[in-house]
């Protein structure tokens, strides 16, 4: 009985003693720094006693902020939805595929993972170039008669969001749409349900957890996403994961960018802890 | 009560018991579910060359079966004999890549499941697990569009009727084994289907309830004038609940007959095998007289009833007389004892014959022990000798 409680907290202790090292004494750095004042030197800020508000007043006074939260808060949505409507289909296909052809599907899903993330975002740039690739196409064959606006646009931000967390919300989808019962479908369909009937009423609140998962590991990295912005946005696009890489390496204020941190991860765990309340009941 | 004041009656047929309290018992029921035969009671199903395959294997090769009106009808058969695909057949998860089914005289070809008059229960019992029990059964109903208070109110006599009445609102993972299988059965039934299907129903339940569940469901399909048609693999369950059995052997029909008949007039060495124990003795035809066929076995000339140029004979154990004298009588073998097992009801005795076969008996539980080391005598009458042709 000691032992294994022994056991238990040597199997415990090392990640919860990573996670204070490398996550809660960070965090509580930021936090701090975020109180301070900007200053020339190394490192650049200084800490008071009171703690200064200013970086939180320049938060609250300028409207730049708040439309890069808005923004990001948007995309991050917008993205979330076209990666449901796209994956959830892709993730059904995928768990009805007979045994080899699923694997075969699963791999393709995951393939991406094995080049950089910033190599492919960047290469989308030359697809989506006013001389990139699909507007040289739809030129040359006559379809359009200048160039669209396909990047430095809401159109690219969202394009590249969707392109990059699509497998995030494929993955949880198959996990559960692969474990349900296909007798229950059948069972739908003896009692009288249309395909329709049976999925709306049937597989798709049986795969409410699939969704939630994936709509979670989607929304959260695109709210703070920072490349895609950056190589696929333009200034109208402005999202908190750009704005807080300017402050930080452009603007070198580090209590403003500090600030900006603690915001965002606020932003998203409020609506995160919400979430799993509502799911846990 | 009857024996004291006899009540003038309608019809002289109607039995003693209840007459003139419930006037209209065998006929329309009060309760809606309850479906009074037309009068032309044509088969309910009707088989026509019934062939499916399945990558490389035919699961139903060849089926041709007619199911009556009001039935209650067993599939049996040993695991992967199609019995399971001919069902499927029916509800239509399944289409035949031959012939046709024929559902109350509708042709059944290209009609899916759910534009079926047919109800199915599933061996997991395929409850929805995010639904309550209610939900669970008036899902059929929903479907059908019936509007919301109709829908409680036949889902609180369905609840009544399985005995679950109070347990509406639960989930069916709050349920016991044998609760679930009755929300399952009340859920097959809320549409009060033409024909319900019944994937070895009662495969889940531990023994005790397995037996009493059996009385329940053959009660329930006679009160309510439906017709089932059971899959099983478990003969017992086949014989206690079934008014015909349809025994299946790799996709065929092996015979088609009331419990009696499968049981006492086996025509197949696999019949015989399968339905109970018995001991198989095969050999060349050796002539018919006096009603009897003759046939010469390694242990001897035997002799059985049934069909001229049979090649085996089946005899029961409960039919077998064990002697340590040779008994005068048409059938005598010889052999040795190997071993006994006590049962509680009787005795089975495990003898090896001279012939190198293996033969069991049974005897009462408290027989006499037998010599382990001196030779006993095996005697039947040829009446329990069923000769079998194939």
């Amino acid at each position: 009985m000691i032992e294994s409680k022994r056991l238990r907290a040597g199997i415990l202790l090392p990640p919860y003693l990573w996670l204070l090292l490398f996550f809660l004494a960070p965090f509580l750095i930021v936090l701090a720094i975020s109180f301070g004042e900007t200053a020339i030197g190394v490192p650049p800020f200084t800490l008071g006693w009171p703690p200064s508000l200013f970086s939180w007043e320049i938060l609250a006074g300028d409207s730049l902020y708040l439309r890069a939260w808005g923004n990001s808060l948007l995309f991050a949505t917008i993205a979330t939805l076209c990666c449901l409507l796209l994956g959830y289909p892709m993730a059904y296909a995928i768990a009805r595929a007979p045994g080899r052809r699923r694997d075969l599907l699963l791999l393709f899903v995951i393939l991406p993972f094995w080049t950089s993330f910033l190599i492919r975002v960047y290469a989308w740039t030359g697809l989506l170039r006013p001389n990139g690739t699909i507007n040289e196409a739809l030129l040359w064959l006559g379809l359009i008669e200048a160039p669209l606006p396909l990047m430095n646009n809401a159109f690219g931000v969202v394009l590249g969001l969707v392109y990059s967390y699509l497998p995030f919300m494929v993955l949880p989808l198959y996990a559960t749409l692969e474990k349900l019962d296909a007798t229950l479908l059948e069972a739908a369909a003896d009692l009288g349900a249309t395909p329709r009937r049976a999925f709306l009423s049937v597989t798709l609140p049986l795969s409410l957890p699939g969704i939630l998962a994936g709509s979670l590991l989607v929304f959260i990295p695109a709210a703070g996403e920072f490349v895609v912005p950056d190589l696929l946005g333009g200034p109208d696009t402005l999202m908190i994961g750009k704005v807080l890489w300017d402050e930080f390496f452009t603007n070198r204020d580090w209590p403003v960018a500090s600030a900006l941190a603690v915001s965002m991860l606020v932003l998203l765990g409020v609506p995160l802890a919400l979430l799993r309340r509502a799911f846990a009941s | 009560m009857s024996a004291t004041k006899p009540r003038p009656r309608p019809s002289p047929a109607t039995g003693d018991e209840g007459a003139g309290i419930e006037p209209g018992k065998e006929g329309a029921a009060p309760q809606s579910f309850v479906r009074a035969p037309p009068a032309a009671a044509a088969s309910i199903v009707r088989i026509e060359g019934v062939r499916k395959r399945f990558a490389g294997t035919t699961a139903v090769d060849g089926v041709s079966l007619d199911i009556g009106r009001g039935e209650f009808f067993a599939l049996l058969g040993p695991s992967g004999c199609g019995k399971t695909t001919l069902l499927r057949l029916l509800a239509g998860f399944e289409q035949p890549d031959e012939g046709e089914i024929f559902i109350d005289g509708e042709p059944m070809a290209g009609v899916p499941p759910y534009r079926r008059p047919v109800n199915m229960m599933f061996q997991s019992y395929a409850l929805f697990p995010h639904m309550s029990v209610a939900a669970n059964i008036g899902y059929g109903l929903k479907q059908q569009g019936l509007p919301r208070a109709e829908i409680a109110a036949r889902v609180a006599r369905l609840l009544d009727l399985v005995e679950l009445g109070g347990l509406g609102e639960r989930r069916p993972s709050a349920l016991s084994g044998g609760q679930r299988q009755r929300v399952a059965l009340a859920r097959a039934l809320a549409r009060e289907p033409k024909l319900l299907l019944l994937d070895e129903p009662l495969a889940a339940l531990d023994r005790k309830l397995r037996e009493r569940t059996q009385l329940e469901l053959v009660a329930l399909q006679r009160r309510l004038g439906l017709t089932f048609v059971v899959v099983t693999h478990d003969q017992e369950e086949a014989l206690g609940m079934a008014t015909r059995i349809a025994v299946m052997e790799k996709g065929r029909l092996r015979q088609v007959g009331t419990p009696e008949d499968i049981y006492e007039r086996p025509r197949s060495r696999f019949v015989a095998d399968f339905i109970g124990e018995v001991n198989l003795f095969e050999g060349t035809p050796a002539g018919a007289e006096g009603g009897l066929v003759w046939l010469d076995t390694a242990d001897g000339r035997l002799a059985g009833t049934g069909p001229s140029g049979a090649i085996a004979l089946s005899v029961r154990p409960e039919d077998i007389e064990i002697a340590t004298h040779r008994p005068n009588a048409t059938n005598v073998v010889v052999g040795r004892v190997e071993g006994a097992r006590y049962r509680g009801d009787d005795m089975v005795v495990h003898v090896r014959l001279e012939s190198g076969k293996a033969v069991r008996a049974t005897r009462l539980p408290h027989a006499p022990p037998l010599p382990a080391d001196a030779d006993v005598f095996l005697s039947w009458s040829p009446q329990d000798a069923v000769a079998l042709a194939e």
